[in-house]
């Protein structure tokens, strides 16, 4: 039997008195792209720090590749593509810069990047179409190519998984296209994805599985499977299905 | 008098060329730090821990230990305190400052008023620069070096820290560590610069330089070339201001990086307000025009 990608056993995680994820379980196969779904509050954030070993659970376990966090993290296995409000954009920063970013686990200590890195850090922006406005500075992106910048930078670190917290809020349709063909081109060579959204239109074509979350996981399977209406009423409640009718 | 003599007469003094030696270096050291501080939104902070030194720089003096460990233990502590009250009560963050900085200030103030010395204490107040003698220059300049040196190292590694700290975590770096360093850093320039503008203008050489470069750039490593270049002229402007004006020279110093920022804030080529008002003006009017035609 293959090791997951990313294994969550009964993972429970209370922010003082509130409790943010309730025992939840799920696994993802390497490869595979998966979205996350659930409303504001759901836990989807709790869940990707606790994938990430941001946080401390109370009970269960996160495991990467079969290894603990703590192990994933030091060979730079886990990508993270932050949500877009959760960034400065007005950070003095070129977009080659924040690509840089992803060597810095993998240089000296004082991420002096060598040739390789260069070279890694080209690779990965020719792979996202953005060599172009290599120099630009981030902010000055448009959001999908802002998104991009950032799968470039998980790329350049040499992520086998990537985490993404709602890539496709504030994101045109036809970025939202070329996200999408990008995500499943690396899903293609082995890498898994895990994205967080609430968009739920773009999910059947995008995604291998999908996983309702509500505090607990509720449903793992295929999107076409999770996203029937009475399933989705579990997770966000009635008024999702009065307003698709 | 000629321009030459202008500038070499204050120089004849050894007080004024120690005078100028550590202004010039604390300027340097604060402007380079100022660069990440006012990126992460630390000026509070910056302001917070260089108060906050204040009790340890007059204990250090009366227990005969180096300023900068006083300074080290009080700006920690102050920064523990801090987030304490933030993370157990439903006090915000900038109350809690205000409350922990301004009480070891005031604490520091008294300290100062029962502490019977010859050098007059209050001098860290305002800074003595006239009177800096040649261990204190010493010791500005080793401090200084070592702040230096570890911000030009490490600055790859604190800009990814203040850029995006999930991602440092991410690939196994410790951003606890990273915001640490930068916080003992914060402590460690505040001692430096208390020599040459006084505790309560510290602040000032943490924030300007950092805010006036960044109105002139979008590139960081730029950022970290402007400030210190421009910090370090206003410190030599403002210490021969000071020299023929007679004028309080730690005041004249900080006054003049004020004054380049409001130069800087109005005429920065790209996010200057004039710059940035014609090119709406002209955006509307090309709007207009269209419309009419």
């Amino acid at each position: 039997m293959t090791v997951p990608a990313i294994a969550v056993k009964a993972a429970t995680v209370h922010y003082g008195d509130v409790l943010a994820l309730d025992s939840a379980t799920m696994s993802i196969d390497a490869g595979q792209v998966c979205g996350l779904i659930g409303m504001n509050g759901s836990g989807k954030s709790t869940l990707f720090k606790a994938i990430m070993g941001l946080i401390q659970l109370d009970r269960g376990s996160v495991l990467i590749d079969g290894d603990p966090p703590a192990q994933a993290r030091k060979s730079g296995v886990v990508g993270y593509v932050p949500q877009g409000e959760d960034v400065d954009w007005d950070f003095p920063l070129s977009v080659r810069d924040v690509v840089m970013m992803g060597r810095y686990g993998r240089q000296g200590w004082t991420r002096r990047p060598s040739r390789v890195d260069q070279q890694a850090v080209d690779e990965a922006l020719d792979r996202v179409e953005l060599t172009d406005l290599a120099a630009r500075q981030v902010g000055a992106l448009s959001g999908g190519q802002r998104k991009r910048a950032f799968v470039a930078r998980g790329i350049a670190q040499g992520a086998t998984i990537m985490l993404l917290d709602e890539p496709f809020a504030g994101v045109d349709k036809r970025s939202e296209a070329t996200i999408s063909t990008l995500l499943r081109s690396l899903s293609a060579e082995g890498r898994t994805i895990l994205i967080s959204t609430h968009d739920l239109h773009t999910l059947p074509d995008l995604c291998d599985e999908a996983i309702l979350l509500m505090k607990k996981v509720l449903l793992q399977g295929i999107p076409s499977e999770v996203l029937k209406p009475d399933n989705l009423a579990l997770a966000f409640g009635l008024d999702v299905l009065n307003r698709d009718r | 008098m000629n321009p030459i003599e202008f500038l070499l007469e204050p120089l004849s003094y050894d007080f004024m060329t120690r005078a100028l030696t550590v202004t010039v270096v604390a300027s340097i050291v604060c402007a380079l730090l100022s660069c990440w501080l006012v990126l992460i939104g630390w000026s509070l902070m910056g302001d917070a821990v260089s108060h906050a030194v204040l009790p340890g720089v007059v204990l250090a003096y009366v227990v005969g230990a180096p300023f900068a460990l006083g300074a080290l233990i009080f700006g920690v502590l102050a920064v523990a305190l801090i987030g304490t009250l933030r993370d157990t009560s439903r006090i915000k963050e900038d109350a809690a400052i205000g409350v922990v900085f301004t009480t070891l200030f005031a604490l520091g103030i008294v300290l100062i008023s029962v502490t019977p010395s010859q050098t007059d204490l209050s001098h860290i107040l305002f800074g003595n620069l006239l009177g800096v003698s040649t261990p204190d220059l010493l010791q500005v300049v080793m401090l200084g070096t070592v702040a230096f040196a570890i911000l030009l190292l490490k600055r790859r590694d604190l800009t990814l820290y203040a850029f995006d700290p999930t991602h440092a975590h991410a690939i196994g770096l410790s951003p606890r560590v990273l915001g640490a360093l930068l916080l003992g850093l914060l402590a460690l320039t505040s001692v430096i610069a208390l020599q040459a503008v006084g505790v309560v203008l510290v602040v000032a050489l943490l924030i300007i330089p950092g805010a006036t470069a960044y109105l002139l750039t979008d590139r960081f490593p730029r950022m970290l070339l402007i400030a210190p270049i421009l910090s370090a002229t206003c410190a030599v402007v403002g210490i021969y201001t000071s020299y023929y004006l007679d004028a309080a020279s730690g005041g004249m110093v900080v006054l003049t990086q004020g004054l380049l920022f409001g130069i800087v804030y109005l005429v920065s080529p790209r996010h200057g307000i004039i710059a940035t008002r014609v090119s709406t003006f002209r955006r509307r009017q090309l709007v207009t025009q269209r419309a009419d035609s």
